[in-house]
């Protein structure tokens, strides 16, 4: 894993010297965080990654992961939904079930810190031992939160108003709520295996084992297997496409271990891709990130027409590889891409195939949009801006003024 | 001589969960936010667009013209020249004014597509001693080259507009410290027409040009 000097050459030495600074500020405080999985999905993604920076950086810091059984994840995938619109209302069951797993959760945890902070909604409910432990207690929400169920936005309100500060990735996720609400969108690493620098060698080679055509356009959606991420409507705007141009669709991803829906979702896509050899649906395994790396690079554009979306990291992720994206105006991805300046916003299938077609037939265009993506990227949204927003979120705890000397 | 010590400022952005979907909502918006939020809107974009483009829109007038279609407004909103404004209070007030007129003229007002409306944000700033530091005019030189572009934003907008010092923190060291010409020069610089890379390298011109004519630093 890199090293924090390691990003001087990426981002500047003056960006790193600040971040000594700032954690110097918080000696002797401990940060405890708290997710539901240490693997798959982008939160436990940036946490492995950003918890070893921050205890570089000489932040002592932890990460623990909650426990639960095959009910409790099912509790929380229908609340996730239910976040994102869908129509789903919490049975009393299952409110009590989820209570009772974070309440056993929270009796489980020997070590606690001075400032703990939560991740999503699966362990929101631990805020019940702040009565207890009289620390400061942060809640980050990942997903997008501009439409929530009613029933379900007030079951989790009645925790959330409780933290001292909350934390969202767009503008858009915000509420009404009495305590502060700050801005903190999520980032990528330049120097993970998903986003470093690989050799033409093991591109080449990683398609050559799917049997892709590097010869031949290639569109990538890389995003697990939700209906959320829209894969069908995937298919249906490459068809479109497919019409007129020929072209290669990778669908590439796989489930997280909190996800007990993906493999439905999975079935049905391969169903959708089996007649069509040039659709390859790979769902590969959870530390697949090189492979990932190297289907991104290897692609002349990236789609990602999610119907819904947290921030949209795979977004991300392309345009730090100057790829051109077409991706939909949802969640943060207005946030990374302006409209033909770093790439393409798309509202329907239709609008998602036009847009291909453009992109295809104009690689000069293409690549532009690819190139202001990245320096957008480079400038707002990798880890190092990330970590920095963090040190200020657990500073400002304890400082309220509108303007801090440290 | 008291060198001039460059500082930086990090930004913490904060959601106040107030939206906008008409001119109406944005007015009563406008009205009732912080003033940092006001200073938020019409700042962010000198830093965080800051390889895109010199023209600075201010995010009311992006929103009017984009959102809700009203190019007129939204260009009368973007020229508001905010190097004229010394206090935030009085910028609200112009945004104010300029809205309720328009107000008056229309009956029937436009409202943005859901998903559309405008989100009001404000921002906190947390201000740290850089190492460098300058004793005379070489020096100050030599630090404008090494120094982020967060501390020429700090010291040129931020220490002005939001830290309600009235002038830039360069001209009140150069003027203090007998540099009366090149100070004026400075504060007489509209840095909003410049990208923070542009603005950067018209300051260490003028420095460039003083030390030129006059030798001594």
């Amino acid at each position: 894993m890199a090293k924090l000097e390691e990003y001087r050459s990426i981002v500047g030495g003056e960006i790193i010297d600040e971040l000594y600074l700032l954690a110097q500020k918080l000696k002797g405080i401990s940060i405890q965080n708290i997710n539901s999985t240490s693997f798959g999905g982008g939160v436990a993604e940036i946490l492995g990654r950003i918890v070893p920076l921050l205890q570089e950086l000489g932040v002592d810091v932890w990460w623990d992961v909650i426990k639960g059984d095959e009910n409790f994840f099912a509790i929380t995938k229908r609340i996730h939904n239910s976040l994102h619109g869908a129509n789903i209302i919490l049975s009393r069951r299952e409110k009590d079930y989820f209570l009772s797993v974070n309440r056993q959760n929270g009796a489980r945890l020997s070590r606690w810190g001075d400032i703990v902070f939560i991740h999503d909604p699966q362990p929101v409910a631990l805020i019940e031992e702040k009565a207890r432990l009289k620390n400061k207690w942060i809640w980050r929400c990942h997903i997008d939160f501009s439409a929530p169920q009613p029933d379900t936005w007030l079951f989790l309100r009645r925790f959330i108003i409780r933290y001292d500060s909350s934390v969202f990735s767009a503008p858009a996720f915000a509420r009404r709520l009495k305590i502060p609400q700050i801005l903190i969108s999520p980032s990528i690493d330049p120097l993970s295996e998903k986003n470093c620098p690989l050799e033409d060698s093991y591109i080449d080679s990683v398609l050559c084992r799917y049997g892709i055509d590097k010869k031949r356009p290639l569109i990538t959606q890389v995003s697990r297997f939700d209906y959320l991420k829209d894969p069908l409507g995937v298919i249906k705007a490459y068809r479109l496409v497919k019409k007129y141009t020929d072209c290669q669709l990778v669908l590439a991803g796989g489930a997280a271990g909190d996800d007990p829906e993906g493999e439905k979702i999975l079935a049905a896509v391969q169903e959708e891709a089996r007649q069509d050899r040039d659709i390859f649906v790979l769902n590969l395994p959870p530390d697949s990130h090189r492979e990932i790396n190297a289907l991104q690079r290897a692609s002349t554009l990236i789609l990602q027409k999610s119907l819904r979306e947290g921030f949209g990291l795979t977004v991300t992720e392309a345009l730090w590889k100057k790829k051109p994206v077409i991706a939909s105006c949802v969640g943060g991805i207005p946030l990374q891409i302006a409209h033909k300046y770093s790439g393409i916003l798309t509202y329907t299938i239709e609008g998602t195939a036009y847009w291909i077609k453009q992109l295809l037939h104009e690689p000069a265009y293409a690549q532009r949009l690819g190139r202001n993506g990245y320096a957008h990227i480079k400038n707002n949204f990798l880890i190092t801006r990330h970590i920095q927003d963090y040190l200020l979120l657990f500073l400002s705890l304890s400082n309220t003024n509108d303007t801090v000397y440290l | 001589m008291e060198p001039f010590h460059f500082h930086t400022r990090i930004i913490q952005v904060e959601l106040l969960g107030i939206t906008a979907s008409s001119v109406r909502e944005l007015l009563a918006g406008i009205k009732r936010v912080p003033a940092a939020s006001i200073y938020h809107h019409t700042h962010h974009y000198l830093e965080q667009h800051r390889y895109f483009s010199p023209e600075h829109p201010n995010d009311f007038s992006y929103w009017i013209t984009t959102s809700l279609g009203i190019k007129s407004l939204g260009e009368e909103i973007a020229s508001v020249d905010l190097v004229q404004f010394k206090d935030i209070e009085s910028l609200r007030q112009r945004f104010v004014e300029i809205l309720d007129s328009y107000l008056q003229r229309i009956k029937k007002p436009r409202m943005c597509l859901k998903g559309e409306e405008f989100r009001f944000l404000s921002s906190r700033i947390f201000i740290l001693p850089t190492p460098f530091k300058a004793n005379n005019l070489e020096e100050f030189l030599e630090c404008l080259r090494k120094i982020t572009i967060h501390s020429i934003y700090f010291h040129t907008f931020e220490a002005r507009l939001r830290l309600k010092k009235e002038d830039n923190d360069f001209s009140y060291w150069l003027r203090d410290n007998g540099w009366q010409a090149l100070a004026d020069k400075l504060s007489c610089l509209d840095p909003y027409t410049y990208t923070l890379e542009g603005l950067r390298n018209k300051i260490i011109d003028l420095v460039k040009e003083e030390i030129k004519n006059n030798g001594q630093t």
